[in-house]
């Protein structure tokens, strides 16, 4: 309990890849906080890669931490312009009432 | 070491009671504000494990550009309007107790991965791992990240670039009666369209632009 080790950072990381989980199944509200579950996701993995590289003494795991950061940065940044769009187009960025593809 | 287990643990319990904000406050503004506060403390374990670039990195690139996008899109859609129930939907759907189970599920194939981690130990063989301890790691990451992975670090600025481009072109609207300057119509004025000789007549004047 008192020695942090890997395994206190693996489940960390294992409770907020959870929750971004369930942000994403559970969202009635707007798209926007599912794009912000999908970035806990992504920091939860950063977790456990970091941890990792920090406990195994490879430094590969930080550097692709790196590239998730670049990543998940991108993929906000066009996420939010199709939010944006849609928002201009329909005037509603509510998670049911967008079904224009029926599926 | 105690110190490091009552930090790990204060840093941790701010980062999942804030990760839990996120999905369920009502206000999408307050999800946000709970997003960079979950990312400080999540930067602030980073550093304490010794990444120390990675915990700056995350502060500079979520904190300081990915949340404040989230801010800004945040505030130009007017989701204080659409804000509603949580858990209720229109139609009956089941996707509430499926999502629950689901999420359920994979928390604990991740609890049991990591217990088999930690039970077992000799699943990994430590002994022969290298770990540089006289150079910090930033400058251990800036020795295998412009050597080794140069190819990837490039191709991640170009995907950066292509993301850049393409929220440019996602967002890019032409605006109906905006004054513009036109450069290439200035400069191929002629003499024959821009000065027009009239005869004016005695107490008459004349009139232009009509």
């Amino acid at each position: 309990m008192i020695e942090i080790g890997l395994g206190h950072y693996l489940t960390l990381g294992a409770v907020i890849f959870s929750i971004g989980i369930i942000g994403i199944f559970l969202n009635r509200k707007n798209i926007i906080v599912i794009l912000m579950s999908i970035e806990l996701i992504l920091l939860a993995v950063n977790i456990n890669l970091v941890s990792f590289s920090m406990y195994l003494g490879d430094l590969t795991g930080q550097v692709f931490t790196l590239f998730i950061l670049t990543v998940a940065a991108a993929e906000a940044a066009i996420g939010l312009a199709i939010i944006v769009v849609y928002y201009r187009n329909s005037g509603t960025i509510r998670v049911e009432e967008i079904d224009k593809l029926k599926g | 070491m105690i110190a490091h287990a009552i930090f790990f643990y204060i840093f941790s319990i701010i980062a999942v009671v804030s990760a839990v904000m996120v999905t369920v406050s009502k206000n999408t503004v307050h999800s946000v504000f709970f997003l960079i506060l979950d990312f400080i403390s999540i930067s602030c374990l980073f550093i304490m494990i010794g990444a120390e670039f990675l915990g700056m990195i995350m502060l500079i690139v979520y904190v300081g550009a990915v949340a404040v996008l989230f801010l800004f899109v945040v505030m130009m859609l007017n989701v204080a309007q659409q804000k509603n129930q949580w858990f209720i939907s229109k139609e009956n759907s089941n996707h509430i107790p499926i999502g629950l189970l689901i999420s359920v599920i994979i928390f604990f194939e991740l609890i049991i991965v990591i217990g088999g981690w930690k039970y077992k130990p000799d699943l990994f063989n430590q002994d022969n791992l290298s770990i540089v301890n006289d150079v910090s790691n930033t400058h251990s990451l800036g020795m295998v990240l412009y050597t080794d992975y140069i190819h990837i670090f490039q191709i991640s600025g170009m995907i950066l670039l292509i993301a850049m481009i393409g929220a440019i072109v996602l967002t890019f609207r032409q605006r109906e009666g905006v004054k513009k300057q036109s450069y290439l119509k200035q400069i191929s004025r002629e003499r024959a369209e821009g000065v027009e000789v009239v005869e004016v007549a005695s107490n008459r004047g004349v009139k232009i632009d009509d």
